[in-house]
């Protein structure tokens, strides 16, 4: 059975869904239930991570190898990877408004996840302007590493230097200090897995498309 | 003035009425949690068939294609 991380993907995804509305959460002021979207927007931003890495590990390789089919797979990754992070965004905004009190605050991780997001438009819209097809690898291949660094500084590292609103970043503790009880990492890590494997699983249909469309072209 | 008083009192009469019934099913108890577990997994199920149709589409033209 070749597919069955898909089948594993569907079954740990209808968990989090059920498990995730209805095993007991801590009670907490503000959040409320609200602390359930833990296991829908937070493996959003988790998956477009993985994605994202993906990609500039195929980059990489495409970069060492000149093997074209590894730009396909960046490029792919890339363009899934960004359908996640705008979930992530979406998803954040609405959780904001009614525990933060605005749709948009000027956090620096929101701030920073946009910032990333743009990025990474810029490097479709890069890839996309070059005709020929081992400049266009070589090129994207680059700026791929140059905004997976970039990824790091603004999602990773700069808003665990100041202030954020956001849990474990800026002295606020983290979800795992005490608010993450093991009721909710039951639900919380299949979800991240779940969500991950799907993301997988849709910029591989991307990518064996665009291989197929390559073919047909050719 | 009074079609708004009319319509509240209607609620209000809705709402006694509810809170003296009790109906024990199961779709109707924590505040109808299941009924929108329910409407998720339908969505969530639906969104995956498609994307295993699509997954067998790109198969099948992965097949012609002869890749």
């Amino acid at each position: 059975m070749r597919n069955w991380w898909k089948a594993l993907t569907i079954i740990l995804l209808l968990y989090t869904l059920i498990g995730g509305l209805l095993i007991p959460v801590p009670k907490q002021v503000i959040l409320y239930e609200s602390i359930r979207n833990l296991y829908f927007h937070v493996p959003m931003w988790f998956s477009m991570i993985f994605l994202f890495l993906m990609s500039v590990v195929y980059s990489i390789k495409g970069l060492s190898s000149n093997n074209l089919s590894h730009d396909i797979k960046a490029k792919e990754l890339v363009n899934a990877g960004i359908i996640f992070g705008i979930l992530g965004t979406i998803t954040g905004s609405i959780w904001a408004k009614f525990t933060w009190g605005a749709w948009w605050v000027n956090d620096v991780k929101l701030n920073g996840s946009a910032i990333t997001m743009l990025i990474y438009l810029a490097y479709i819209v890069l890839r996309g302007s070059l005709e020929d097809e081992q400049k266009r690898a070589r090129i994207s291949g680059v700026y791929n590493i140059f905004a997976f660094v970039l990824l790091l500084v603004f999602i990773g590292i700069l808003p665990r230097m100041t202030d954020s609103l956001h849990p474990g970043n800026g002295g606020n503790p983290g979800f795992n200090n005490y608010d993450l009880d093991d009721n909710m990492k039951l639900v919380f890590y299949p979800a991240v897995i779940g969500w991950i494997l799907l993301g997988w699983w849709i910029a591989s249909i991307r990518i064996r498309i665009s291989k197929v469309t390559q073919k047909l072209e050719a | 003035m009074r079609y708004i008083t009319l319509i509240g009192l209607l609620f209000s009469s809705f709402i006694a009425s509810s809170q003296n019934v009790q109906m024990a099913e199961t779709m109707r108890s924590e505040g109808k949690i299941y009924v929108v577990i329910a409407v998720l997994a339908v969505i969530l199920v639906g969104l995956f068939l498609y994307l295993i149709t699509i997954d067998r589409k790109v198969s099948k033209l992965e097949k012609e294609a002869n890749i």
